[in-house]
């Protein structure tokens, strides 16, 4: 994964281990800022998720889902399992699609995550309702979508430090 | 280029195949779904990951507590000064009440004595703040700033000034978790004011309360106002709950839909009280035990 898309013609660099975790890390931060009953609010995490399993599904999978999936359900206060399952079936699905989803430009990547992120929000639905809770109505599913509108700059901003050459040659093209 | 879900060349070790992990990861999320929904024996884990994770909560919810202070630092002060008015008015009216009160207790306290009856037992209380409401879509539950260092225990009662907002339902070690009236797992034991009907008030989705199995022809009328009954051991008696809002009566069901709205302002933030525990009442009476034998049992009795 050295370019931001296969079809560009740009080399990026390596990417850096404690970056990766700083930015779960930094996504599990500000899902526990407390929105409350507010619709449309992200979910950090797992767009957090996709974009590593994309990019890196070597470097972040489905043990790092899982274990982020526990942190979550004690921060949302839902039930033990209910965000690691949905998380690890979308790790696996992304990382699964990663070949295919880098060939696009950006924006039709966008239009690929939404259905992912939506099939998320599906399962994590299915695990509560089947033990009877009640239904958080249809405004429950804009959270992935606003989470979709947001792969555009996240993008950029999680390859920022990919694009900074090591060291300054001017004899060199990239 | 290496991706996950490609077969590798035998000599570049990977671990297991992409698919056997995810079988690995879902039969566990699912076994911790079934511990966690069936028997409830991950309260500790929980508790470890919730301390683990305090201090980042904290600070993730530092800019709203920040915010609630700014803006209690910047109330204008006519806005004080009205508000000190209101007060001292309320303050003025509950007076009556609250100088009565001590002689009202006392009496009861000698006529329950009289009667041999037992006397109510004084309830201890902690204020508590509610921090956030969690950000769980499928249940209604607020944090509030206490917990078990602060002796607060599963099953206390949660009151603001109107009446019962909740239960404590989880304690962290700082934290405590209150199910909301209105949570759709909440039962909640109660009695119409005006008649003294009792009956269960269930939550019913989208901030309402339900009145469940009560029979088609059942005394309820619109505004009648529901009091906890007491006949529980958790809630004290009296304590205001909800309002009917709308009775429907359909013969062709037994029983009436009676749709309620909570009195307390149990979805908004602010102080709330935490009651102490209930002395539990003495044990029902037990059933006659059935003799086993009852040849044996005669040749006892001669």
């Amino acid at each position: 994964m050295m370019q931001p898309m296969h079809g560009s013609k740009r080399i990026l660099r390596p990417v850096r281990d404690w970056f990766v975790w700083a930015t779960l890390l930094l996504a599990v931060f500000l899902n526990m800022i407390p929105f409350g009953r507010l619709y449309g609010v992200p979910d950090w995490v797992a767009l957090t998720l996709t974009f590593w399993c994309i990019r890196e599904p070597l470097k972040v999978g489905m043990g790092a889902a899982f274990l982020l999936g526990v942190v979550m359900d004690v921060t949302f206060a839902s039930v033990m399992g209910q965000h690691s399952l949905a998380y690890v079936l979308l790790a696996f699905t992304a990382s699964g699609l990663a070949r295919r989803i880098l060939q696009f430009s950006l924006l039709q990547q966008a239009l690929q995550i939404l259905p992912l992120l939506l099939g998320m929000q599906v399962v994590m639905l299915a695990a509560r309702m089947s033990v009877g809770s009640e239904f958080p109505g249809l405004l429950y599913f804009l959270d992935s979508v606003t989470a979709t509108l947001l792969w555009f700059p996240l993008t950029y901003l999680l390859l920022l430090p990919q694009y900074q050459p090591m060291e300054k040659d001017e004899n060199r093209p990239i | 280029m290496s991706v996950v879900g490609h077969q590798p060349p035998p000599f570049f070790h990977r671990g297991p195949a992409p698919f056997a992990r995810l079988l690995f990861f879902v039969a566990l999320s699912l076994l911790l779904l079934v511990l966690d929904l069936r028997f409830h024996t991950l309260e500790l884990a929980r508790q470890i990951v919730a301390l683990a994770t305090y201090p980042l909560q904290r600070l993730a919810s530092a800019p709203l507590e920040g915010h609630d202070r700014w803006n209690n630092y910047l109330s204008s002060f006519a806005t004080l000064e009205k508000e000190n008015e209101t007060l001292r008015h309320q303050q003025l009216a509950t007076a009556n009440l609250l100088l009565r009160q001590e002689h009202l207790e006392l009496e009861n306290q000698r006529l329950r004595a009289l009667l041999d009856m037992k006397s109510r037992q004084p309830v201890s209380s902690q204020v508590a703040e509610i921090l956030y409401s969690a950000r769980d879509p499928f249940a209604r539950r607020v944090i509030l700033d206490k917990g078990a260092q602060h002796h607060i225990s599963p099953g206390q009662v949660v009151i603001d000034e109107l009446g019962v907002i909740g239960q404590i339902t989880r304690v962290f070690p700082l934290l405590a978790e209150v199910t909301l009236i209105t949570d759709k797992d909440q039962a909640i034991p109660v009695q119409i004011v005006r008649n003294g009907l009792r009956s269960v008030l269930f939550g019913a989705g989208a901030g309402n309360l339900e009145l469940r199995f009560l029979a088609a022809n059942a005394d309820v009328q619109i505004g009648d106002v529901l009091v906890t009954s007491g006949l529980d051991d958790v809630y004290l008696p009296g304590l205001p709950v909800a309002k009917v809002v709308r009775v429907d009566r359909d013969t062709t069901y037994a029983f009436a839909r009676i749709l309620c709205e909570p009195i307390p302002g149990v979805e908004r933030h602010g102080q709330v009280l935490v009651l102490g525990r209930r002395e539990a009442l003495p044990p029902a009476p037990q059933e006659p035990e059935v003799k086993e034998k009852p040849g044996k049992g005669r040749k006892a009795a001669k």
